[in-house]
């Protein structure tokens, strides 16, 4: 987004990514099937969410770039060596953040409240929005906002699945909505839109114009997770990068890995140094301004590795504070078989590949009113019915039969084939004095640049937090006329994901009102180098259960637009 | 053996070619606009006359290594060498049979090549898939000194009746005996390959009644038989 916003705005930008060039347009496997891909799609260390997911060097690790974890931590940092990184598998799940989300402190004493409140970010959410393509309803829920009128584009028509969820779930008291995701049910206006987003100014009218043009609607088949080569969904490298590149203004450098922040004797950045990975050589560039956006944790890893005599804490970093209050998403999740959705007529459920509907968080008032015994709230991510047979499949009929096989294993396959729905809790985490992370003091990646290391511990709250979507995914299963396929966890730390696993890895670069408590001001500019940015999800104060990607690209629009601004009143660059 | 020649076999090609045919067709659909509006003339007064756009050159280069961590997701490899004997492979494409035999809805598992996907993951680079080559191959060899022991017969020469008194056995470890829990294992692990395979071909996910994976010009809500079934209507 930063690379984009300051291309049209006419500067010279260098990008520097540490993984290899990707064209989505070519290398998607549209409508590959899983018995063309080895071990019929499976994951496996090297593709752990499947063959055909879009991320190549990446995944729980990283073959030569290690992470440690100290004693009792078991942190999961998932990485995507790409151009583009993890924006070309994610879930496309756009949920703004809402009142609540950006003054937590102020609501219920806990955490830290934002420097910037819901109304500074919306009209940047609506921006944004109409830039990617978002899909989503006009529903305007406690601190669920909606977007202005005639941004998002329409939802696509819930699955059968998703009416029936609905039906039993709302004499529960719980929402079922449409979803915000960043998929695309129509065309873009590229004639409207683009003098819309960038009055007067023709360089942006005209790559957007062209960027716009080449995007198809989503066409309801092949999952986004994949990749999208018809451009209908949100991914950095068919939506931002090749406007960006069409104003003649970015030079990408692929396979760069960048070691530090330089830092000049008058404590601005200079540059950055980098390890050009096909040479193995040290690089160093030069710019006026650095504006780091490699995900939270590899931000504060290359702040913290830029140590000298004169930053010997590294850079940006008077405040003790990078690498401090890393939050991740809560995680829990049940599924359930209903007997409903037994031998139901063939139809097409593959729709918009992601969530159609999904639940807000319902329980604001009881919660401020102390009737739950944890802090803040979640939303719900569902689905099933009859997806595409892939790898594993049908390993459940074996318990569910008790070891049927023969002609009775072919009928019980056609009765129980999409008759399962699947709940996954998506929660807030508070943050914590003892999630963070430091620099190893001893390892070493093969580039020689020292690795993190992670220490994890989640409170009470996140705990009862997934003990609480246990119990409410049962329900919901138990009101469908179901059967939940395990026992809901009463235990909070067998309930919940792994620190990580959900990959909303926020936080380690906090914003503020204060130097000392934060390390960026409110634009995500650094308090002691200004010419410094950060546009990834290191800024984040607090991680609400909405996904966090859509409001760091509207933190990283609003953030250029400080910068540009900045750098026209000669305050930097 | 040539498994790869084999397996192409059952699994027809024609369908997944239209399907790319008509992806080409829709690519191309959503580019022409591009090349349309580089060549027309900036309809916006403050714009200075169009460029043709820089190709954005570093989009372009790199492209898959070829190895686990970057493969090559439009042309994919599953070449490496295989590890089961010619008799193994008889075995299994019997036993897979007895799981999912042809009925009057879709063929038998080795008729879709079940028994060439359970020697793709057994022969697969992998400890998992190392673990369950020891499996499979102990299990084959467990299954025919079983059928040798009650009926004086390889696996593949027994009756039906013969084949299902054996597989009675073994075909659910937490009720199988204490003489047939290792057998029951080596069942589960080849009832799950063999679904796996057959599924996930044309004529298992016909057999389910799998519908999708196609382009559609606009998403509908669910037809009227469906709502009536699920009480939605």
């Amino acid at each position: 987004m930063a690379a984009y916003q300051l291309a049209i705005a006419g500067l010279k930008v260098l990008v520097l990514e540490a993984g290899r060039s990707y064209d989505p347009v070519r290398e998607t496997p549209m409508f590959k099937l899983p018995r063309e891909a080895p071990l019929r799609g499976a994951g496996g260390r090297e593709k752990p969410f499947g063959f055909y997911d879009a991320t190549v060097d990446g995944g729980w690790e990283v073959p030569g770039e290690p992470y440690t974890n100290a004693p009792g931590t078991d942190f999961r940092w998932w990485r995507a060596r790409m151009m583009g990184g993890r924006t070309n598998h994610w879930g496309r799940i756009s949920l703004r953040m809402g009142e609540y989300d950006f003054k937590p402190k102020t609501r219920d004493g806990l955490g830290a409240d934002w420097p910037l409140s819901y109304k500074d970010l919306a009209p940047y959410y609506d921006k944004t929005e109409l830039l990617i393509g978002v899909y989503g309803g006009d529903d305007d829920l406690e601190n669920t906002p909606r977007s202005s009128p005639g941004v998002l584009q329409p939802p696509p028509a819930p699955r059968a699945v998703e009416m029936l969820v609905k039906k039993h779930a709302t004499p529960l008291g719980i929402p079922v909505i449409p979803a915000h995701l960043a998929i695309m049910t129509q065309r873009q206006n590229a004639d409207r839109l683009p003098k819309l987003l960038h009055p007067g100014n023709a360089l942006a009218q005209r790559v957007l114009r062209q960027s716009m043009q080449s995007r198809a609607a989503c066409f309801y088949a092949t999952p986004c997770g994949w990749g999208c080569s018809i451009k209908a969904n949100f991914q950095s490298t068919t939506v931002l990068l090749p406007p960006a590149l069409a104003t003649g203004n970015v030079d990408i450098v692929p396979d760069a890995m960048v070691r530090e922040v330089t830092v000049g004797k008058d404590g601005l950045a200079t540059g950055v140094s980098y390890i050009d990975k096909r040479t193995r050589q040290d690089r160093r560039v030069k710019a006026r301004v650095v504006v780091l956006a490699a995900s939270a944790a590899e931000t504060a890893r290359i702040l913290l590795n830029s140590k000298s005599s004169q930053n010997p804490n590294g850079v940006s970093n008077s405040s003790g504070l990078v690498g401090k209050y890393l939050m991740d998403t809560v995680g829990a999740g049940l599924g359930g078989q209903i007997p409903m959705l037994e031998n139901l007529p063939p139809h097409n459920n593959d729709g918009a590949s992601a969530m159609h509907v999904y639940m807000p968080w319902w329980q604001y008032k009881e919660q401020l009113g102390g009737k739950l015994d944890f802090a803040r709230g979640y939303h719900v991510e569902f689905g099933g019915g009859r997806g595409m047979p892939g790898n594993g499949s049908f390993n459940f009929l074996e318990n569910l039969t008790q070891g049927a096989y023969g002609k009775s294993y072919k009928e019980a396959a056609r009765r129980y084939y999409g008759s399962f729905v699947w709940f996954d809790g998506r929660g807030e985490m508070i943050p914590n004095e003892d999630s963070f992370c430091e620099i190893d003091p001893e390892v070493v990646d093969q580039w020689g640049i020292p690795v993190l290391r992670f220490h994890w511990k989640w409170s009470d709250h996140e705990l009862k937090q997934a003990v609480h979507m246990q119990k409410t995914f049962a329900e919901v299963i138990t009101a469908m006329g179901g059967k939940p396929g395990s026992e809901p966890q009463t235990d909070g730390n067998k309930a919940i994901a792994k620190g990580g696993q959900i990959i909303h890895e926020v936080g380690t670069c906090r914003m503020g009102d204060d130097a000392r408590t934060s390390v960026l001001n409110q634009y995500c500019q650094s308090w002691d180098v200004k010419n410094l940015f950060v546009t990834d999800g290191a800024p984040f104060v607090s991680n609400a259960d909405k996904n966090p990607t859509l409001s760091i690209l509207a933190l990283a629009w609003r953030t250029t637009d400080y910068l540009l601004e900045q750098m026209r009143k000669k305050e930097i660059g | 053996m040539s498994d790869e020649q084999h397996e192409a076999a059952p699994e027809a090609a024609p369908e997944g070619v239209k399907r790319r045919d008509a992806l080409k067709a829709m690519a191309a659909a959503a580019s022409l606009p591009i090349l349309g509006s580089i060549a027309a003339p900036e309809a916006d007064a403050q714009a200075k006359p169009a460029a043709p756009t820089a190709p954005p050159v570093q989009l372009r280069r790199g492209g898959p290594r070829g190895d686990a961590w970057d493969p090559d997701l439009i042309n994919p490899k599953k070449d490496w060498p295989r590890k089961l004997t010619a008799a193994e492979m008889t075995t299994l494409a019997a036993l897979a049979d007895v799981i999912i035999p042809a009925d009057g809805k879709s063929p038998s598992a080795s008729a879709v090549g079940a028994h060439l996907y359970i020697n793709e993951h057994v022969s697969a680079p992998g400890e998992g898939n190392a673990r369950d080559l020891v499996r499979v191959r102990g299990g084959v060899s467990w299954l025919n000194l079983e059928s040798q022991r009650r009926f004086s017969k390889g696996f593949v020469g027994l009756t039906m009746a013969q084949k299902t008194a054996i597989c009675d056995d073994i075909c659910y470890v937490p009720k199988a005996k204490i003489e047939f829990k290792a057998g029951a294992r080596f069942f589960s692990l080849v009832r799950n390959l063999t679904a796996t395979a057959f599924y996930t071909t044309d004529q298992g996910m016909k057999d389910v009644g799998y519908v999708g994976n196609m382009a559609l010009p606009k998403w509908d809500p669910p037809p009227p038989a469906v709502l009536k079934a699920l009480g939605l209507d």
